[in-house]
């Protein structure tokens, strides 16, 4: 007679998934766009993107720690490096070491592990972290510089890097200025046209990435890659970023048809800022979106409508990570009201009409 | 386009690995050798046990009548050989707890000897209550796992007057193939049954649903059916749970049938491939239901095969024919890998529900390490019935089980669509088992504190008129006396 160990419930199979297989994939899907950014402003940007990523696991464990749980199956989960890494890229690729050990702090202690850790944090905790520093450090969270690719000869060397990481030293005025959304924004307050203001504006080199911006935020080509890579791994769903894109294109549409001197052109809007790398891979956090079709759509479109609101009317050039959050709030309120049908009830939980037909 | 905006015939689901190639191209096996002893236990069916008429000692031939069912939805049980019946007591349940259950000790005598069959000579003479009340003679009850008695089907289909009769072939559990490989080699009486059937509920149409990863399956059938121009034969997508009778209603017809309704009252009637064969051997050759074809399959099982084998066969001795390796099980499972139970041991016997024990090993189980749910709705997508699994689960575990029964806990069909999918190893149907037995039993001790409550105000009710009923005898008496004395004073001064 053969005996096995306590019983159990169905099912006693399961699919060939695992919460850090998933992270790994967003982390695989992000290496593009990733490589891309550091190629592009070089060693200081790696110097900051490591230091973002360690510390966020450094953060992650003190917290495992101090509740009495051993640190590394839990980092092994991968959460807590796809936090750092996210947060990395947001930030501007010339910052000094303490923004990106504050900002992976503020992600992890303040972000996730208070709430209770991986699942329970009702806000994104990179965007968290992201719209703190840009609040807390408006200077050094605005400072963006040309690009300038690793092995070029005007690009800072390895051991510029660390003058500019750790000590500070910030490159020479000429090479630093404002991201396109936040020069338009400055224009606009000098009473200047669209016609004069994008004059050396190329929308092929913004979506190539070509062009000043934050760490990994850049490369609308290459953060719409894996995006798609996601979709077609099953690992996200498509409703939040198509309907994130498609707001956010339709309205810019719109008001640049009415008024093209004043209003944006949808594909500039598609290609600036953090809209890729929110629509891909931050709004579609599981945590902090809703659980259904309808639910995400909704979701989806709040945050393409904030992003374009704060980015035309707001005080700040770029709003993705306000509406994240803000949209992150609304994320239980979508799902109390938005939730499948039951099978034999209607929408109110009533059971059916028996229909004899 | 207009498609696009109607129902969705199919909600949630999983595409599981199936498994099924092991067993599915061999035939059935029938030469199973009879075990000495069964245990053929009283309920094998939903509703009341079947009451035994046979006493220890008894000789009883195959087929024979041990025990007659009991009330509106009952099923008897028969003599699956003959032999001499030694003991009737409580042996261990098929069931995850294996607590005794009430059974029937037969030693067979090893000669299979029939009873005295008496089939009719042409049944669709017969009227269709008739076919009812040979059915459920014959003890035949859902053979899909649900075992509900299919006499009492027949009888509610007849009375709502329904149109279509829809035979579950999807087989939808990985592993299982014993109804797959039925219809290969079954169809003639497959098909036969299904028109005693229809016979018997009076209805004109009935679709045979098979999933698409069986063509043999379906051409057999098909070929089967073609004389019959009222049986369709169907074949619908492979995705767990297109089995569920409701899913499949839908798919079929467009029918949704109600939450607390019975599939019947919107036309439709289900029955499993296994049963109409059943009905088939009940009407045609007279046989009441004493074996079934089981799939034995699994990681552990040297020999995985189909194998007819009598009712109350020991899971051990089907193991052994089938040379499962004892050393590789990590759990046994009676029905199919998502739906089935985990049994704690061997040492129990096959019943009418058996359609496979599985003896599985380690790396086919899903892993049990748990971790926090990330909230990633896999579970909201594949749930079949529409609920949101995550946000049961997270009441549960809070003990708020009232809100999760408005979140449609009594909804759940336990398919274990959830649990299969889910990236934490969250055992979410084991959450719904156990809140639904809670909230089942906290039901029962309110129902009880009620009746006590209600009991002791009747008896409070009754003492207090008892009370007054002698208070105004007391009264009635002491006026009455009073009267006397009154009359007698009267008399004595008129006297």
């Amino acid at each position: 007679m053969i005996k096995t160990q306590k019983p159990n419930s169905g099912a006693h199979i399961g699919a060939k998934t695992s919460v850090s297989k998933i992270m790994w994939q967003v982390v695989l899907a992000l290496m593009p766009a990733t490589a891309f950014g550091l190629w592009c402003f070089g060693w200081p940007a790696l110097n900051l993107f490591i230091i973002t990523v360690a510390s966020a696991l450094f953060f992650e464990a003190f917290c495992i720690r101090l509740s009495g749980r051993l640190a590394i199956p839990v980092l092994m989960d991968g959460s807590a490096l796809l936090t750092g890494w996210l947060l990395a890229m947001t930030l501007p690729p010339f910052a000094p070491w303490w923004i990106g050990v504050v900002g992976s702090g503020l992600a992890i202690i303040l972000g996730k592990q208070v709430y209770g850790g991986l699942g329970q944090n009702l806000f994104n905790p990179a965007m968290l972290a992201r719209v703190a520093l840009l609040i807390s450090f408006p200077i050094e969270m605005t400072t963006f510089v040309d690009v300038s690719p690793l092995f070029f000869s005007h690009s800072p060397g390895f051991i510029d890097s660390f003058n500019i990481t750790f000590a500070g030293l910030s490159p020479t005025d000429a090479r630093v200025g404002a991201t396109t959304l936040g020069y338009i924004k400055t224009e606009f307050s000098q009473h200047h046209l669209l016609s004069d203001i994008l004059k050396d504006y190329s929308g092929t080199l913004n979506m190539i990435g070509w062009t000043r911006g934050s760490l990994g935020e850049t490369s609308t080509v290459l953060l719409a890659f894996g995006g798609v890579w996601l979709l077609r791994q099953g690992i996200i769903q498509w409703f939040i970023p198509v309907s994130l894109l498609l707001t956010v294109a339709l309205l810019a549409s719109v008001f640049h048809l009415w008024d093209s001197e004043h209003y944006a052109s949808p594909w500039l809007h598609l290609n600036s800022g953090a809209l890729m790398c929110v629509a891909f891979f931050i709004a579609t956090d599981y945590v902090t979106s809703p659980n259904t079709p309808a639910g995400q759509l909704v979701f989806g479109a709040g945050c393409g409508l904030l992003i374009y609101v704060i980015r035309t009317w707001g005080a700040y050039p770029e709003g993705a990570g306000f509406a994240v959050l803000l949209m992150n709030a609304a994320t239980p309120l979508i799902d109390h009201y938005i939730h499948p049908r039951i099978y034999g009830r209607d929408r109110k939980g009533k059971p059916l009409e028996i229909s004899k037909s | 386009m207009l498609s696009f905006f109607s129902k969705p015939r199919i909600q949630g689901g999983v595409h599981a690995e199936q498994h099924k190639d092991a067993t599915a191209h061999q035939p059935i096996v029938y030469s199973f050798p009879l075990p000495k002893k069964l245990y053929i236990p009283l309920q094998q069916h939903v509703g009341k046990p079947a009451e035994p008429l046979i006493r220890v000692g008894d000789k009883v031939l195959k087929g024979q009548l041990l025990a007659y069912s009991q009330g509106m939805i009952s099923a008897p049980v028969h003599a699956p050989s003959s032999g001499v019946i030694v003991d009737v007591n409580d042996y261990p349940a098929p069931h995850p707890s294996a607590l005794p259950i009430r059974m029937i000790v037969l030693e067979t005598d090893g000669n299979d000897e029939w009873v005295k069959l008496c089939p009719p000579e042409d049944p669709f003479l017969l009227e269709p209550e008739d076919i009812s009340l040979r059915v459920g003679a014959a003890g035949i009850v859902g053979l899909g796992g649900a075992t509900f008695p299919t006499a009492v089907k027949l009888n509610m289909g007849r009375e709502n007057h329904i149109d279509t009769l829809i035979i579950n072939g999807a087989e939808c559990e990985p592993y299982l193939s014993c109804d797959d490989r039925l219809m290969q080699e079954c169809a003639a009486q497959i098909i036969d049954g299904v028109r005693l059937m229809l016979h018997g509920m009076r209805t004109e149409r009935a679709v045979v649903a098979i999933e698409d990863n069986k063509p043999a399956a379906y051409q057999a059938m098909q070929a089967a059916a073609l004389p019959y121009p009222s049986i369709e034969v169907r074949q619908i997508p492979t995705r767990y749970p297109m089995g569920w009778d409701r899913q499949l209603i839908r798919y079929v017809t467009g029918k949704e049938v109600p939450v607390g309704c019975r599939s019947s009252e919107v036309g439709v009637t289900i029955h499993n491939v296994g049963t109409a064969q059943a009905v088939h051997k009940a009407i045609r050759l007279g046989q009441p239901l004493v074996s079934r074809v089981v799939t034995v399959s699994g990681g552990a099982v040297s020999k995985p095969m189909n194998v007819l084998v009598p009712l109350g066969t020991l899971i051990s001795e089907l193991f052994a024919y089938c040379q499962v390796d004892a050393a590789h099980t990590a759990r046994i499972i009676m029905g199919g890998p998502m739906m089935g139970d985990a049994l704690p041991h061997t040492g129990l016997p096959t019943v009418k529900a058996t359609s496979g024990v599985l003896a599985l090993s380690a790396p086919e189980l899903k892993d049990s390490a748990e971790q926090p749910c990330i909230r990633c709705a896999s579970c909201v997508t594949v749930c079949p019935a529409g609920l949101r699994p995550v946000d049961m689960a997270n009441n549960i575990r809070i003990n708020q089980l009232d809100v999760a029964v408005d979140l449609g806990l009594k909804d759940c069909i336990s398919c274990g669509c959830c649990s299969y999918i889910c990236p934490s190893n969250i055992p979410l149907v084991q959450y719904f088992k156990y809140a639904s037995g809670a909230v089942a039993a906290r039901q029962q001790a309110q129902h009880k504190s009620e009746q006590t409550k209600r009991l002791m105000d009747d008896r409070n009710a009754r003492m207090e008129r008892i009370a007054r009923q002698q208070l105004e005898e007391e009264q009635a008496r002491i006026a009455a006396k009073a009267e006397r004395e009154r009359l007698k004073a009267e008399q004595e001064s008129v006297a």
